[in-house]
């Protein structure tokens, strides 16, 4: 890849005393307060997103160590009618304590699952990369992904209000009758989250179908379909999803508020409608958003794991298409929800298609360890992440297939084993990929490095912690322990207490992480433009980009990861050296 | 340096030429064709999910005709084919007028292209006045409301207010996109008659509302028979 001047440079920006995009406007800070919020600068945008999902984070975060330190205990009523145990607890009577417990679990998983799982990668990381990974200046709708920024805000204050109305106690997935015409005596909480679902919805569509299209139309000259970094596959596959299965919760959401407000009929049994419906409808839509989640997490770790092994990734289109599979396989796998519900035929079809989902993920995982086979890995904080990757999401994908066997789910259904293997995908996959990614991209994003021993001790408790916390979950949900319950039988106190320790581990490296940080902001040395000797477009830049992404429109000349033959721009040949048959050919960049 | 369009050198503008001719493409496209298709790519991606959005409403309208298929044949004889057949040629008609104010656009007949804009949105007005002047409105003062809200002491069947929600809901929606969509094409004929802002080399806005309008029409023709003509 070189950056010569091309006949066609007119109009693609490139003014080469240009500044980092993090460059104040002239004005003082209301100025940049103004400039900031109407940036139409995929970058700007994706740092605010980062503002704000990391923000969301933190109330996820607070209400999940709520939830274990509730659970410390098991509730023990005393002979005068006080009990003990309850974190939660009412004046009124010990079931207005687990109200409390419910409404603080539904929190969490809401928040988590709307709020940051969701829109986190692709938002985040996503929104800053896309563009300059396939050479533009910009996504295709710049606006579009302004509106869709407020759209998440509008979304989180709903989520919000909801809260201070007295929060919800549904559970994150909303299930009728009891959403429709129980729930908790805040009448309009639950109106207020279902809308601000229904919103957030909004700004995933938005957001996926701006990353389609750029991918599309966007890409600059030389780079092909099968020249794309497979973390723009990763995307483009989650942009699919997000697209097609999103409007069918919008419908859904709405259907459930004219049920709440009008008393429609559709999804009350009482009136003749039929729950079990919008359980279809539901999971229509937020089984696919489990790929929504999980994608990008694998979309990173593909960059995270060819970089940091400075190895060509083994299986490049068995990869990409593995992520367009998933997309594909996604949509057919919904009732493995409902086994209870529905007849034995279609329980089996759909285990039979669940376990379809195994193949395509497998092959990700094979091709990664074939890459990392024989590779010069570097034991960095990214590389230690996408290898915790590796670990939890395996083992989070494995206990998936129990899940999806009929018989055993039979068992296993709505236990803590659920609870552990969707945290197992959900935070051992895509939260510890993200914070992965966010090691890998931060010299590009802030200009700054960040201390390595800070970020290997944080990915040390966060490993540590997590797997304390949810692997007793395991056991506890085999032996029993419904999921969702302020209380239990005095037998399972030990493996809770193991748990909530394990969550104060986990906090106590999210913690370090956020020093980390913190320090790099304040005191980082500056990042040079390629750090980590990566050979994707955005090392081409400078660290942070300029304001225009590159100053000429890049042409691509090599793969992603000829990392056999080319030597890596702005680095000194010397610390990234070539095979050795092959350095003598090698192309200079 | 803060926005894309920045490095647009600002065109000597003259009032006097139309808009169409005086556009020039956002920077972060390589020229005016590419802004179009990736326009026109994002349009159709919307349309997918607004035809998804609706699959869910047939989906539940399947459901409930499959449970309760005499609620849905006592419910279906409230409504008049008349009102709904009018509703269809009037819709038909206009997806014709807007596809002919498009390919008036294209070649620079901005007289018709009003005209069938106009035409267009009359339609929509006229579809809208038949929806609730003789439709919505008469039923629901009679009592046949959506579920609970229902009080027609005349029901033929126990669950006729499940159809009724079905009937608003799937309706009222579609009723809010034919809203959504007589507003962006009279949006389209303000920008028109004001700056002349769609000719040949330039009509995007056009085209994707039209496409919208389409889209509200296809709909429309899916409705009419599964609500009107069952028995």
């Amino acid at each position: 890849m070189t950056t010569i001047d091309t006949p066609h440079d007119i109009g693609h920006g490139g003014h080469h005393d240009e500044g980092s995009y993090l460059t104040p406007p002239p004005g003082g800070v209301f100025a940049t307060i103004i400039h900031w919020a109407t940036t139409v600068d995929h970058k700007k945008l994706g740092v605010m997103y980062l503002g704000a999902v990391l923000t969301m984070f933190l109330i996820g975060g607070l209400a999940a160590l709520a939830v274990r330190t509730e659970l410390w205990a098991p509730t023990r009523i005393l002979a005068d009618g006080t009990a003990t145990g309850q974190l939660f607890h009412s004046a009124k009577s010990v079931a207005a304590g687990y109200q409390i417990y419910n409404r603080v679990f539904t929190l969490h998983g809401a928040v988590m699952v709307f709020l940051v799982i969701v829109p986190g990668v692709p938002a985040t990381l996503g929104n800053f990369l896309i563009p300059i990974m396939v050479g533009a200046k910009d996504v295709a709708f710049p606006r579009l992904n302004l509106l869709s920024w407020y759209i998440y805000c509008t979304g989180a204050i709903f989520a919000i209000l909801a809260l201070l109305q007295g929060g919800v106690d549904t559970g994150w997935t909303f299930y009728t009758p009891y959403s429709s015409s129980h729930a908790n005596n805040a009448y309009g909480a639950v109106v207020l989250m279902t809308t601000a679902a229904f919103i957030l919805g909004f700004s995933s569509i938005l957001t996926g179908l701006n990353f389609i299209v750029t991918v599309h139309k966007l890409r600059c000259p030389g780079m092909g379909w099968f020249d794309m970094p497979l973390f723009i596959w990763g995307m483009y596959a989650t942009s699919i999803i997000q697209v097609l299965a999103t409007p069918v919760i919008g419908i859904t959401l709405l259907l459930l508020i004219f049920e709440r407000v009008f008393h429609v009929g559709i999804f009350d049994p009482a009136m003749g409608g039929d729950p079990v419906l919008f359980q279809h409808f539901f999971w229509f839509y937020s089984h696919p958003v489990v790929y929504v989640m999980i994608l990008p997490g694998m979309a990173i770790v593909s960059e995270l794991i060819a970089v940091h092994s400075r190895k060509p990734i083994f299986g490049y289109r068995a990869i990409a298409f593995a992520s367009l599979g998933i997309a594909a396989v996604a949509f057919l796998v919904w009732g493995h929800h409902m086994f209870a519900s529905m007849g034995e035929l279609a329980a089996s079809i759909f285990s039979a298609l669940t376990f379809l989902v195994a193949i395509p993920t497998a092959v990700k995982v094979f091709n990664w360890i074939a890459t990392l086979y024989k590779g010069s890995i570097a034991w960095n904080t990214p590389m230690m992440y996408a290898l915790a990757f590796l670990f939890l999401f395996s083992i989070g994908g494995l206990t998936g297939l129990p899940l999806a066997t009929l018989a055993t789910d039979m068992h296993l259904h709505d236990s803590y084993f659920v609870v552990a293997h969707f945290h197992y995908v959900m935070m051992g996959g895509t939260i510890i990929a993200f914070i992965g990614g966010l090691h890998h991209w931060w010299p590009k994003i802030t200009g700054k490095m960040y201390n390595e021993w800070g970020g290997l001790l944080g990915c040390a408790l966060v490993f540590i912690g997590f797997n304390v916390t949810f692997f007793t979950q395991f056991f506890l949900g085999t032996q029993g322990m419904p999921r969702r319950y302020a209380s239990y039988v005095d037998e399972f106190q030990t493996l809770h207490q193991i748990s909530t320790v394990g969550a104060f581990i986990l906090a106590s490296g999210m913690l370090v992480h956020v020093i980390t940080f913190l320090t790099s902001l304040i005191s980082g040395p500056k990042a040079p433009p390629n750090p980590w000797g990566g050979l994707t477009l955005e090392w081409y830049t400078e660290s942070p980009p300029i304001e225009h992404n590159f100053h000429h429109e890049p042409i691509v000349k090599h793969g992603p990861y000829d990392y056999e033959d080319v030597y890596p721009p702005h680095c000194d040949p010397a610390d990234f050296p070539l095979p050795e048959p092959l350095a003598a050919g090698a192309r200079a960049h | 340096m803060t926005t894309i369009d920045s490095h647009h050198t600002p065109a000597k503008v003259r009032s006097s030429e139309p808009g169409w001719k005086r556009y020039l493409a956002a920077s972060h496209f390589r020229n005016a064709e590419d802004e179009f298709d990736a326009c026109k790519l994002g349009f159709w991606l919307f349309l997918a999910t607004e035809v998804l959005l609706f699959a869910g409403l047939f989906c539940a309208y399947a459901m409930f005709r499959m449970l309760y298929p005499e609620a849905f044949a006592a419910g279906s004889h409230h409504l008049k084919v008349i009102y709904g057949g009018t509703n269809t040629v009037v819709l038909l008609l206009s997806s014709f007028t807007v596809a002919m104010s498009i390919r008036c656009a294209q070649t620079d007949n901005q007289k018709w292209l009003r005209i069938n804009l106009v035409i267009t949105i009359i339609c929509a007005l006229l579809f809208f006045f038949i929806k609730f002047y003789f439709e919505y409105i008469p039923k629901w003062t009679s009592g046949i409301r959506p579920g609970l809200l229902y009080t027609n002491p005349f029901a033929a069947h126990p669950q006729e207010p499940t159809w009724w929600s079905v009937y608003y809901g799937a309706t009222g929606i579609h009723a809010l996109h034919v809203l959504i969509g007589a507003s962006l094409l009279s949006w389209c004929l303000y920008r028109s008659i004001r700056y002349k802002a769609y000719g040949p080399t330039h009509y995007t806005m056009l085209e994707n509302a039209g496409l919208y309008w389409h889209l509200v029409d296809l709909i429309w023709i899916f409705l009419f028979p599964l609500l009107y003509l069952i028995d």
